[in-house]
């Protein structure tokens, strides 16, 4: 084993093991890997001055350089709100109207409200703010708690039956399960404010009957809150029930499930989530939307 | 030159030892001092602990997987901390055993969904992903609604966290499985007992919209709607805008 041995053929010493006649060659490893070797010793010292490196009891050693990814952050954050001063100052400034009357202001409201909408409320009111069943379309004129850019301002800050302190607050009872109204009150109901938005076909008999008796149990139930023509009440959150918008279905069952089992709405509150600038931008975004609409 | 390694070679048993100490140097001098620089571990006097249902929908987000799709970890860069919020501290995951952090987004981080999307959105959402998300790959978790959660060993589940170092009480331990329904019921007495053990500020919901049945879509949705919400420290440092 220890024998040094010496390869005729090649010169160089082998290690003096042999496998059927066959030894191996003890090569000197190639002197580029000693280069690669002695150059990442020294990359590491240099490393070790410049960056946070050796630990030192209850510290470190923080490195030439000063290097701090949270310090780099809050810069890098610092010189893109510097950036972006330039119009969300005005944003900050001006009133709805003033900015809504500025076109140049409008582009950067599009272009920042579409990704704050995606990131924050595409996932329940869709990527095209047309909502979905059980949450409402805002490109609409029909807004529950009021489409004036303050109101919407003061819901997205707010949110519904949130568990924000000023949090706007509805609900609606479920006449049903907590036996408030019985099964045939409920349908002649659930009748009476589908005619609202579908009038039945003339000559149906059966149905004015309903849409009579429905009228009744829906002076002495609903108006509180939906109104005596149904428009609804956006002081409440109750909607209008005569307009072709539903958020929760329009057909029949879908409705007397609602009148049975209540409903609850909940929005979050953005305050806290979204700063001041950030929800102005998304009124105006969907003030914007609404108005592209015809 | 290699005299001394040609030596070492042929020692088994010192060559092994030599090489257990020559590659320990990088953890030793890597990992060792996280456990006692001052700075590893951020301070927060207002982090809370899971309670019992909370705990029990953690378990089944390890179950079903959900780590390997959405991360729970903001990073320092400006691109995810104007998306998500205010980057993860170390704190926020000090009772999480194991901590979900994950390293694969096929999803969106989830480290700052708590209180993000209602209930409703979140029940809809799990019932099918593409009803409200059109594009969405996720996959759907109806069958949550419709099992029962097992809370008989949820006291156990607590007692275990306990062991490695979550300060969860005899009391907490002891009315683990009481805890769990009441925070899905708001109507039953044992809904007391749950503010009174985690704080006021505990969300106290019929998560899955069904107060009389405890399912294991209750422990999803409560779980899912205190990420990022035991403590406010995030808030409170730079990458917190103003807010």
């Amino acid at each position: 084993m220890s024998v040094e041995q010496r390869d005729p053929h090649s010169g160089y010493l082998t290690t003096g093991h042999e496998w059927n006649g066959i030894t191996e060659l003890n090569t000197p490893v190639p002197r580029p890997v000693y280069v690669f070797l002695i150059l990442t010793v020294v990359f590491s010292v240099v490393y070790w001055v410049l960056m946070p490196a050796w630990p030192l009891g209850s510290s470190f050693t923080k490195g030439l350089l000063g290097a701090d990814d949270r310090a780099a952050l809050a810069r890098s954050i610092q010189q893109a709100t510097a950036t972006r001063s330039a119009w969300t100052d005005q944003i900050a400034g001006k009133s709805f109207a003033e900015i809504e009357a500025d076109p140049r202001l409008m582009a950067d409201v599009r272009r920042a409200g579409h990704t704050l909408f995606g990131d924050n409320c595409s996932v329940c009111h869709g990527r095209d703010a047309r909502g979905g069943k059980g949450f409402p379309n805002l490109t609409t004129s029909s807004w529950l708690w009021g489409g004036s850019p303050e109101a919407i301002a003061e819901t997205i800050r707010v949110g519904i039956n949130a568990p924000h302190a000023d949090s706007r607050v509805s609900q609606m009872p479920a006449f049903g399960r907590d036996g408030i109204l019985k099964r045939d009150e409920m349908e002649n109901v659930v009748a009476y404010v589908l005619s609202l938005s579908k009038p039945p076909a003339l000559g149906d008999k059966v149905a004015a009957e309903r849409i009579t008796a429905g009228k009744a149990v829906f002076a002495a139930n609903c108006v509180a809150c939906h109104g005596a023509e149904a428009k609804g009440n956006p002081e409440l959150g109750a909607p209008d029930l005569t307009d072709a918008h539903w958020i929760h279905g329009n057909d029949e069952n879908s409705i007397y499930a609602d009148v049975w089992g209540g409903l609850k709405g909940q929005m979050p509150g953005w305050e806290g989530r979204l700063t001041p600038i950030e929800r102005k931008i998304l009124v105006l975004y969907l003030i914007d939307l609404r108005s592209k609409r015809p | 030159m290699f005299g001394f390694h040609y030596k070492l070679e042929r020692k088994a048993i010192s060559f092994t030892l030599a090489i257990i100490f020559v590659a320990s140097i990088g953890g030793l001098v890597e990992i060792a001092p996280l456990f006692t620089i001052q700075q590893t571990v951020e301070e927060a006097p207002d982090m809370r602990v899971y309670t019992p249902l909370e705990l029990a929908g953690r378990n089944i987000y390890v179950r079903e997987g959900c780590y390997a799709c959405h991360s729970q970890m903001i990073r320092t860069l400006r691109d995810e901390v104007e998306r998500y919020g205010p980057y993860s501290l170390a704190v926020e995951s000090k009772y999480d055993h194991p901590m979900l952090w994950g390293s694969k987004r096929t999803g969106p981080d989830l480290a700052r969904v708590g209180g993000k999307y209602s209930d409703d959105w979140h029940l809809a959402h799990m019932i099918n992903p593409r009803d409200l998300v059109p594009q969405s790959i996720m996959p759907d978790y109806a069958r949550l609604l419709r099992t029962q959660l097992r809370t008989d060993d949820l006291g156990r589940h607590l007692k275990a966290m306990r062991a490695v170092g979550v300060p969860y009480t005899d009391e907490m331990i002891a009315n683990a499985a009481a805890d769990a329904k009441g925070q899905a019921t708001p109507d039953d007495p044992a809904a007391e007992g749950v503010t009174k053990r985690y704080g006021e500020a505990t969300n106290v919901r019929a998560f899955d919209g069904r107060p009389d049945q405890l399912t294991e879509m209750d422990a999803m949705i409560a779980y899912l709607q205190i990420l990022g919400r035991l403590t406010d420290a995030a808030y409170k440092t730079a990458a917190a805008p103003g807010r």
